[in-house]
């Protein structure tokens, strides 16, 4: 259960493997083809890749054009270009016409870490669950990255998945994947914590410490923030006293504000939310970085305490 | 290749009937763009009803040629294109921007014979190059080709695209620049100069051609030589009239983006009949 491996590393093993498969595959990237791992693919299938040099927005038009000709396009690059760069593109030519291309970007969040805040993407979320039409997923780890890109394969429309730089802990459970369908990873009746992305394995020691105190929670991993399991998020305020959101994200627009929209219109719950809070991001090591902004297993501890003193 | 004076005839008057239609449409919807609508309908109706291979009931359109409007604001022109050639009942023009319509006031998936909607300005010709690379891919040999605004490029992702279409050798596809010389704010010249735009293609690896963009003859012949151009991507800078056809929106920037009136459709269309 220690397995720590890259999530971009998956995906480009993904990619190889369903390009094989599927020959409408094409993969399209804007220079950082070493980073997002997509360099693979080009070595195998040199003519089904297309390096587009430092120009985000040419590239998303260009796989919208593709998809438009029976293609399916995987577009990488860095999150904070491809979903803020670009965004007009991906609005626009791709998620407006619906059509089959899939966005998969790395190093978001702030766990990008030295590179500092202009390359830290903690706002991409919110940027796509603003388009109509666009099915957005965080994996939480290595092996449901491979399973996302395999199910972002089959599914006919425009897909977002956010990936990380570092190297996650593997906590999900092989086979589990599906669009749209969260993993209960912990049954409990006090508290429930549903996460996205790395923080899915903090919630999983946040649980692990309050267990220790007596207190039963409930972990969620919430990998798909569109379409939302809201149905799971209603079953987590009927059995539980209060849900935490937690992600590597801003507040505004993330997950939390996406789980608090359906509590409200359905079943008001006490909510606490661990995320960035209004600020940007800076240099750092990675773990330095996560304590510095609130988002470690020992934050959500707290944020789950505080919750239990005046939920029901 | 030679074009006869009759097919040149024949498309002349095409391109009258597309200009009323034109006309018409844009009065009875009361808000459009005449200006650069009626500045491409010469280059337009030669793609349609000369140059291309398509077939109206083929909606994927996966193996024939395809044309991209990227300036989307002149979706005038191609929806009355479109009813012409027989995409959908020409009843439909009179629809144009009312809600529910399939002619939105932008082109998009609604309409057929739009693979995919454009209108926001610059990334058209990025949608173009990843036709151009799909067919490629196919082993098709369709062509692409797509309108562009001389204003518009002034968006800075026509040039990524360029560089693109360059850098890949998009010979199957071929762009053409409605040069009409006005923007919405007034001459292009005067608010952000474009010039000295052959060079500038050129700099950016593609062939070009200059034409009269009024000319049927010239349009032809051009379509006739960007199809021989191997290797590179072919532009064809159209010199055109803002508002070609009614002597009084001519050169007149403030019909870029307004409807005629009743009173000014009647005589407009007078000066088309």
């Amino acid at each position: 259960m220690t397995e720590m491996l890259y999530a971009r590393d998956a995906y480009g093993e993904a990619l190889v493997e369903i390009g094989q498969k599927n020959k409408d595959i094409v993969v399209l990237d804007a220079d950082l083809a070493g980073s997002t791992r997509t360099a693979k693919f080009g070595k195998k299938f040199p003519r089904r890749f297309f390096d587009f040099g430092v120009a985000e927005q040419n590239m998303m038009g260009a796989a919208g054009g593709l998809a438009s000709c029976g293609k399916i396009p995987f577009v990488s690059t860095f999150a904070i270009f491809g979903s803020g760069r670009a965004w007009d593109q991906v609005r626009n030519t791709i998620c407006y016409n619906k059509l089959n291309v899939k966005i998969v970007v790395t190093h978001a969040g702030i766990t990008v870490g030295p590179d500092g805040s202009s390359h830290q993407a903690i706002e991409d979320i919110g940027l796509m669950r603003a388009i109509p039409n666009m099915t957005i997923v965080v994996p939480c780890d290595a092996p449901e990255t491979k399973e996302a890109i395999y199910a972002a394969a089959e599914y006919r429309g425009p897909v977002y998945v956010r990936l990380g730089r570092s190297k996650v802990t593997t906590v999900s459970k092989k086979g589990n994947f599906k669009i749209g369908q969260a993993c209960i990873l912990r049954e409990g009746k006090d508290v429930s914590i549903i996460a996205c992305g790395i923080m899915v394995k903090q919630a999983l020691d946040a649980a692990e410490i309050l267990e220790a105190e007596g207190v039963s929670v409930r972990v969620v991993n919430m990998h798909t923030i569109r379409p939302l399991d809201k149905k799971t998020i209603i079953e987590c305020a009927k059995l539980t006293k209060g849900i935490v959101s937690c992600e590597e994200h801003l507040l505004s627009g993330g997950l939390g504000s996406a789980i608090a929209t359906v509590l409200a219109e359905n079943i008001p719950t006490p909510m606490a939310m661990i995320g960035i809070r209004d600020r940007f991001g800076q240099s750092g090591a990675p773990d330095e970085l996560i304590k510095e902004y609130h988002l470690t297993s020992e934050d959500i501890v707290q944020a789950c305490r505080k919750l239990l003193t005046y939920a029901r | 290749m030679s074009h006869t004076p009759e097919k040149i005839k024949e498309l002349e008057k095409k391109a009258k009937k597309i200009r009323r239609l034109i006309v018409k449409m844009l009065a009875k919807a009361g808000s459009g763009h005449p200006g650069g609508s009626l500045s491409s309908t010469d280059i337009v109706t030669s793609l349609y009803f000369s140059v291309m291979r398509y077939d109206p009931k083929d909606l994927r359109c996966l193996k024939s040629d395809r044309f991209h409007m990227s300036k989307g604001h002149c979706c005038p022109l191609l929806y009355a294109v479109l009813a012409e050639t027989g995409y959908f009942p020409e009843k439909e023009l009179w629809t144009l921007r009312n809600l529910g319509s399939i002619l939105q006031g932008h082109p998009d998936w609604r309409t057929p014979g739009v693979n995919v909607a454009s209108g926001s300005l610059g990334q058209g010709l990025s949608v173009a190059l990843g036709m151009a690379l799909a067919a490629r891919l196919n082993n098709s040999p369709s062509r692409i080709y797509c309108l562009l605004g001389d204003g518009e490029i002034q968006e800075g992702q026509i040039w990524e695209a360029a560089m693109a279409c360059a850098h890949y050798g998009c010979d199957n596809l071929c762009a053409i620049l409605d040069h009409n010389g006005y923007q919405i704010d007034g001459k292009v010249k005067d608010i952000m100069n474009i010039e000295p735009l052959a060079d500038k293609w050129q700099a950016f690896g593609w062939h070009t051609i200059n034409i009269d963009g009024h000319n049927i003859a010239q349009i032809l012949t051009a379509f006739d030589r960007a199809k021989k151009v191997k290797g590179k991507p072919t532009i064809i800078i159209a010199k055109t009239t803002k508002g070609k056809g009614v002597s009084f929106m001519e050169n007149v920037v403030d019909f870029h983006g307004r409807a005629p009136t009743a009173e000014e459709a009647e005589q407009a269309l007078k000066e088309l009949s």
